[in-house]
């Protein structure tokens, strides 16, 4: 006796989360039910296993079934075949976009086109494939902001849209985060600063009526950065600038000598990063440049990181009392970001 | 002229890519309605087109209209070839041709198409105008409603139930005419599912017009079914009850009435339920033909009275002269005399109804069935169906003169089934015999319940089980013992039924599903030789069948078997049977007695003791079953029931015959002989396997019940979650040589299987209780067993359903008060009648009418009210689901229920019945047979609720999947499924919706539970 056909169709869609996070997991049906099993799953129902493997084929016949829907969310919508209550919609396209920070981490600022195919078929199958079908549909269709876009288009919640602007905005930018100095960062932390990046720098970050334009970096701030290159160039600025500083946080650092020591090296590193980044090419080593030229001194210096907040603090505000320097809006625009970016990268 | 359709398309929705060089579509549609056709523009280049048509305007008879689906065409418009099609909708706008229904249809209808499925969706809007027709001898039908549901709907009011009206068309199949082998599988299709919709119009159409000449107005449980006799044509048939129905007007008109007096209101249903028993006891009232001033609106004189009485009946079964009973004899013949005038006008006395109002049933006999076989020839003359109607003709005479034997005049839960393989045909029906009160039969009927309530209060509930032959001349061994509810009348010891349990059946405990199956082997043959190897089969199949439902009611610990349906199927090579039924404990009928194992060989120590332990573990299992559905009866002293009546025990009432081709009737009588102790031979290795498969059966995981009647007797605290779901499997069976014991158990493993996987997928619904569960087994080929599965889900409230498990008497309130709505058509014009009279305080007043109206004491009557009223609305008002707001496709539930838990239905919008085919020849791409089948019914089931929704319901009522005919050849990579489904489309409203009061004290408790029964008045 074979069982040569066995179904079952409900009027509402019955989901199984565990059997849904093992689909997207990617396991085989019979990995699957072996994981179930594993679960203790027949002794608290007394089930069989083989109720177990024709449920879970069940399952997964339903869910491949849904997959066609769930690569554009609206249509899961408004489709009429699955009869799905709302929440339960929102929660297949919400786990069905989720990703592993790790995989996601790797693949950060990699083209995502045919060259890294391969090598996301190396990491994770899954994944990839959902992060690429989204990455596709957003450089290709999208206007507007970013992460309302990816919202609404997605019909994601809002954590997870977040995220994934970040990984267009880097995949965009081609940000260099694969070097082995920058190892040590999260996908959270590379988030963040995107995040912060996307509000700050951008040209829809000014402009309201520019909202498509989230994606790139403001060209025109690009180049007026390079006008913050008198603060190191001229070196009554650069002096008076760090007594200032100086003046302001003795006593209160733990490390003031070495901060003291270091403040011109650092100063040069911050500002020269900024007046690098009309080149495409230095855009994309920021976060090397960034690690290299702050991160690492100070690290080595054993900076506390409250130190570290206390002196970007006064290193960007004393910049107003210097007389001679005209450009107090646009240090604003970068330090503002540039400091929350430092901060979320000083770590070990 | 009578009817202008008009229709416009508006536009089209996730449209499939039709050219592959732009990816996009340029789509248009064509709409058809007999012979006219109109076309919209071409959209150029869009997956999402919007046409937004000009209205389309048909002018047709309404004929045509009843007969004729709207059909519309979506294509892809290419110039330098032919069109393609992209799929078709089929609509059925017989709901716009009644008033009270719905009066457009406009929505997204899935596209379909038979080889790719649905193909998008497109946005419709139908209306009808309708003229008045005065030609008396029009052929149309217009305005006869047709119900699925088989039991008065719920708003509306049953004046006259006339009775049973069946039809049937026949026609070639289109897949077996020539021009099949030269035309597309789409086009063969296509035809089938247009010809199919076309008959199915007809058959309605027709089925309305003997309503009409019956002077009715609807038909109620109306079942379609169609025969495909592959070569020699296609068969749709049609039974129903006709009726003339009154609509109750809307809830909302009543409520204000309802605040003062209701917990009277709610009461008085159980006390003054017309008592079917009303002759045992007192002076025998006789029966007048009083005016009943319910509805003044219509009243059709009808010249049946009991002047016309007739009493050539009573000779030939062989009762109505003899004392039926201890007293009321005379009353009990006049009883009968007025039934037996009120039916003896008809042909056939039969109700497809299987719940009836109170009152309405006066004694059930028990099932009658008739099976036949028939060799299939080919339809020579369309227009001639008379062959089709002279075999079922012979059928129902059958029937009808079981239940005569029975001392019975009608039969309810009556069903008609085919099951065909090659040229041969079993056609069986089935049905309840039964004695039914005349009042409904004729006019101004509904007769003074007022009298009555001064005179009867017995509250007892028994009625319909007493006996209605004479016990001096039973037609079959008996064995009777006085009611244990009213210890005046004859019960049986053991009842089947074909109907629902009725409303106030005294049940004790919980009841359960319960399963006979069965396989026997057969021999190929042709024709004739087929013919007569399965008659000779099917004797044996029935006794065996019958005796399993037996062994395994008993085993449970019950006493009678509700919705009974045997199901025998043909395969070339084997029969299967397949008996469902819900089993309960009747108050009212004996305790069963157990089950005793005797071996043949009782010198042989080692064989004792098999026996005593096989003995002891049945024993056992009957005590467990009887712990797990609560059934505790009361003790009951011999004394008060008297000394047992001196009757051969009676195991049987089951009376069936076989005969082929039309030869003699012959009738098995299928009790186990004189044996006071019920008991199991074991004499070879068959038996044992018997015994053994006993005891295989797996009582369901707890938390979860299984029934197949509509509600699951000794649960009433229903929330509002429901699932329904169809589960199909078709197993190969290995083994060329097989025996009937293995196939036995393959079947019995399939079934098992089938129903823990259920259990388990639904586990996160516990505590709940499959309703409804309706198996079908069919033979698609040599090897192939394909069993499928509709039911529904519910879940209930696990702690109220302790609670409920007191008294009798407190549960039969309880139900009540949940679902029963019809109860309350004659206690309204009652309590609107006694309002201005009572000054008390509505508690007060309660107390007064229960006291002085039942026999049960005042005190304990208020404190069951108390505690049954909130629990009813009380959870579901908790356990309703919050609106979805924010979901674009409103919700559709489906339920193969006649009503829905925690809501009421405001309106009925029309039948919906709809046959589909699906066809593949990329069998594998599609996901294997299981992939196909799977999205095939997800895609009906999307079709079906598509359609309510366009009708502007939000539910699917008697849903019933009647056919599911699967057909692979893996080999070619082909398969092709056929599915019919229907069902009442109707509105339904959230209780908790409608409660516009808070609950804070009783009485506003006890008022929101009579306005879910107040559709009435």
């Amino acid at each position: 006796m074979t069982s040569e056909l066995d179904i079952f169709v409900g009027n509402t869609t019955l989901i199984d989360e565990d059997v849904y996070r093992l689909w997207l997991d990617g396991y085989s049906v019979t990995d699957a039910v072996a994981l179930r099993v594993r679960s203790g799953i027949l002794e608290q129902t007394g089930a069989t296993a083989a109720v177990l493997q024709s449920d879970t084929m069940d399952h997964y016949r339903t869910f491949h079934m849904l997959e066609r829907l769930l690569h554009a969310p609206p249509k899961l919508l408004h489709q009429l075949i699955f009869q799905i209550p709302p929440s339960r919609q929102a929660l297949l396209i919400e786990r069905y976009y989720a990703f592993d920070e790790a995989f996601v981490r790797e693949v950060l600022g990699k083209k995502l086109s045919k060259g890294t195919k391969k090598d996301l078929d190396d990491i994770s199958t899954k994944t990839g494939i959902t992060l690429k079908s989204c990455r596709r549909q957003v450089v290709e269709e999208m206007r507007g902001s970013l992460v309302d876009n990816i919202q609404q288009h997605f019909l994601l919640s809002d954590r997870l849209a977040r995220d994934y602007a970040a990984i267009v905005f880097f995949a965009n930018n081609r940000f260099e985060t694969g070097k082995k100095k920058l190892q040590y960062l999260s996908f959270g932390d590379f988030a963040f600063c995107a995040e912060l990046m996307i509000q700050n720098w951008t040209l829809g970050a000014v402009d309201s009526q520019m909202d498509d334009m989230d994606m790139d970096l403001d060209k025109e701030f690009l180049q007026d950065l390079k006008e913050l290159k008198v603060l190191v160039a001229d070196k009554d600025l650069l002096d008076l600038h760090k007594s200032l500083v100086c003046t302001a946080l003795r006593g209160k650092l733990g490390v003031f000598s070495e901060m003291e020591a270091n403040f011109k090296n650092l100063s040069r590193g911050l500002v020269n990063v900024a007046a690098k980044l009309t080149h495409n090419k230095d855009v994309r080593d920021l976060f090397v440049d960034l690690v290299e030229k702050f991160v690492e001194p100070c690290r080595s210096d054993h900076w506390p990181l409250s130190d570290v907040r206390f002196f970007l603090n006064q290193y960007s505000a004393s910049v107003h009392s210097l007389d001679g320097f005209r450009h107090q809006a646009l240090w604003d625009r970068y330090m503002g970001t540039l400091r929350g970016c430092l901060l979320r990268l000083y770590h070990d | 002229m009578p009817g202008k359709l008009k229709v416009k398309i508006v536009a089209g929705r996730h449209l499939p890519v039709m050219d592959r060089a732009s990816d996009l579509t340029d789509a248009f549609v064509e709409v058809k309605f007999g012979n006219t056709t109109f076309k919209t523009d071409v959209y150029l280049k869009s997956l999402n087109p919007q046409w937004n048509s000009e209205w389309f305007k048909f002018e047709v008879d309404d004929e045509d209209l009843q007969d004729e689906p709207l059909q519309i065409t979506v294509l892809d418009h290419d110039t330098y070839s032919a069109n393609d099609a992209i799929g078709k909708v089929y609509i059925d706008i017989d709901p716009l041709l009644y008033s009270e229904a719905a009066t457009v249809i406009s929505g997204w209808f899935p596209i379909y198409d038979t080889i790719h499925g649905i193909r998008g969706e497109i946005n419709v809007v139908v209306k009808v105008d309708l003229f008045n027709d005065l030609n008396r001898f029009r052929q149309s039908s217009c305005g006869v409603k047709f119900f699925c549901t088989t039991s008065i709907p719920k708003c509306y009011r049953a004046v006259i139930i006339h009775g049973f009206v069946e039809e049937l068309v026949v026609n070639e199949d289109p897949e077996y005419q020539w021009i099949d082998r030269i035309r597309t599988p789409r086009a063969s299709n296509e035809a089938r599912q247009r010809l199919i919709s076309l008959m199915s119009g007809e058959l309605q159409r027709k089925i309305g017009l003997k309503v009409l000449e019956m002077r009715g107005n609807a038909v109620v449980g109306y079942l379609q079914c169609f025969d495909l006799e592959g070569e020699s044509g296609l068969v749709v048939r049609a039974i129903g009850t006709a009726c003339t129905l009154d609509k109750l007007s809307s809830p909302a008109a009543f409520l204000p009435a309802c605040n003062s007096p209701s917990k009277e209101m709610k009461e008085i249903p159980f006390n003054e339920d017309p008592n079917p028993n009303t002759h045992s006891s007192g002076p025998s009232t006789p029966l007048k033909n009083q005016t009943y001033s319910f509805s003044p609106s219509k009243s059709y004189s009808r010249q049946s009275s009991s002047s016309d009485t007739d009493l050539s009946l009573t000779p030939k079964t062989g009762m109505g002269s003899g004392s039926a009973g201890k007293e009321g004899g005379p009353f009990k013949a006049l009883l009968r005399q007025q039934t037996q005038s009120a039916l003896e006008q008809r042909e056939f006395p039969f109700f497809t109804l299987t719940a009836f109002p109170p009152g309405f049933l006066v004694h059930v006999g028990g099932v009658v069935s008739a099976r036949s076989v028939k060799l299939l020839d080919r339809i020579h003359n369309p227009d001639e169906p008379e062959t089709r109607d002279a075999w079922w003709a012979e059928i129902r005479q059958e029937i009808k003169s079981h239940a005569k034997a029975l001392g019975c005049h009608a039969v309810v839960g009556y069903s008609e089934s085919t099951s065909i393989c090659e040229e041969v045909c079993i056609l069986s029906a089935s049905g309840t015999a039964a004695v039914l009160n005349p009042r409904f039969l004729q006019d101004g009927t509904v007769e003074g319940c007022l009298e009555q309530r001064l005179e009867e209060n017995l509250p007892t509930r028994c009625g319909f089980c007493h006996i209605p032959y004479d016990e001096l001349n039973m037609p079959f061994p008996a064995h009777l013992t006085y009611c244990y509810n009213c210890r005046k009348q004859k019960v049986p010891d053991v009842l089947f039924t074909t109907i629902d349990l009725p409303t106030d059946a005294t049940v004790i405990g919980k009841g359960c599903l319960i399963q006979a199956r069965l396989c026997r082997l057969k021999k190929k043959a042709q024709a004739e030789a087929n013919a007569t190897a399965i008659s000779n089969l099917l004797p044996f199949m029935e006794y065996e069948v019958h005796t399993q439902l037996m062994n395994k009611l008993k085993l449970k610990g019950m006493n009678a078997l509700f919705g009974l349906r045997i199901q025998i199927t043909v395969g070339e090579n084997m029969l299967m049977g397949l008996a469902s039924a819900t089993g309960v404990y009747l108050a009212a009928l004996p305790t069963p007695g157990g089950i005793q194992i005797a071996g043949k060989t009782p010198n042989d120590g080692s064989y004792e003791q098999h026996i005593s332990h096989m003995q002891k573990k049945i024993n056992d299992t009957i005590a467990k079953n009887k712990e797990l559905y609560e059934i505790n009866p009361p003790e009951i002293s011999e004394e008060i029931i008297g000394s047992p009546i001196p009757e051969p025990r009676q195991r049987s009432r089951l009376l069936r015959s076989q005969s082929e081709s039309s030869d003699e009737v012959t009738e098995l009588d299928l009790s186990h002989g004189k044996k006071d102790a019920f008991v199991l031979e074991i004499d070879d290795t068959d038996a044992m396997e018997d015994v053994h498969s006993l005891l295989t059966d797996v009582p369901p995981p707890s938390g979860f019940y299984s029934c197949n009647t509509e509600i699951m007797p000794g649960i009433n605290n229903w929330t509002s979650e429901i699932q329904m779901f169809t589960s199909v499997r078709v197993i190969r069976l290995s083994s060329l040589n097989l025996t009937n014991q293995a196939l036995n158990k393959n079947f019995n493993d399939l079934c098992e299987n089938l129903l823990k996987s259920l259990y388990f997928k639904l586990r996160s619904m516990i505590p709940c209780c499959l309703c409804h569960v309706n198996f079908t087994v069919s033979l698609p080929e040599d090897e192939l067993i394909q069993v499928t599965v509709t039911a529904v889900a519910i879940t209930f409230d696990k702690n109220q359903a302790l609670q409920t498990t007191k008294t009798p008497v407190e549960k039969s309130l309880q139900r009540a008060s949940t679902d029963n709505e019809e109860l309350l058509q004659f206690p309204l014009e009652l309590c609107s009648d006694s309002l201005p009279s009572h000054p008390f305080p509505p508690a007060k007043e309660h107390l007064e009418s229960a006291s002085s109206n039942s026999g049960i004491p005042a005190a304990q009557r208020a404190m069951t009210v108390e505690k049954a009223s909130p629990v009813g609305d009380g959870n579901f008002r908790n356990r309703s689901a919050p609106p979805c707001a924010n979901s674009t496709v409103g919700v559709v539930k489906m339920t193969p229920l006649s009503f829905i838990p925690g809501a009421k239905i405001t309106k009925y919008l029309g039948i919906i019945n709809m046959f589909f085919i699906r066809e593949t020849t990329s069998l594998r791409e599609e996901g294997g047979v299981s992939g196909f089948l799977h999205a095939f019914i997800a895609e009906v089931f999307a079709m079906v609720r598509a359609h309510v929704a366009a009708l502007g319901g939000n539910a699917v009522v008697s849903y019933i999947m009647k056919q599911c005919v699967f057909m692979e050849n893996p080999n070619k990579n082909q398969a092709q499924c056929l599915i019919n489904v229907s069902g009442d489309a109707v509105v339904f409203v959230r209780e908790s919706d409608l409660e516009v009061v808070s609950s804070q004290q009783p009485t506003t408790n006890c008022q929101s539970s009579c306005t879910e029964g107040e559709v009435t008045t």
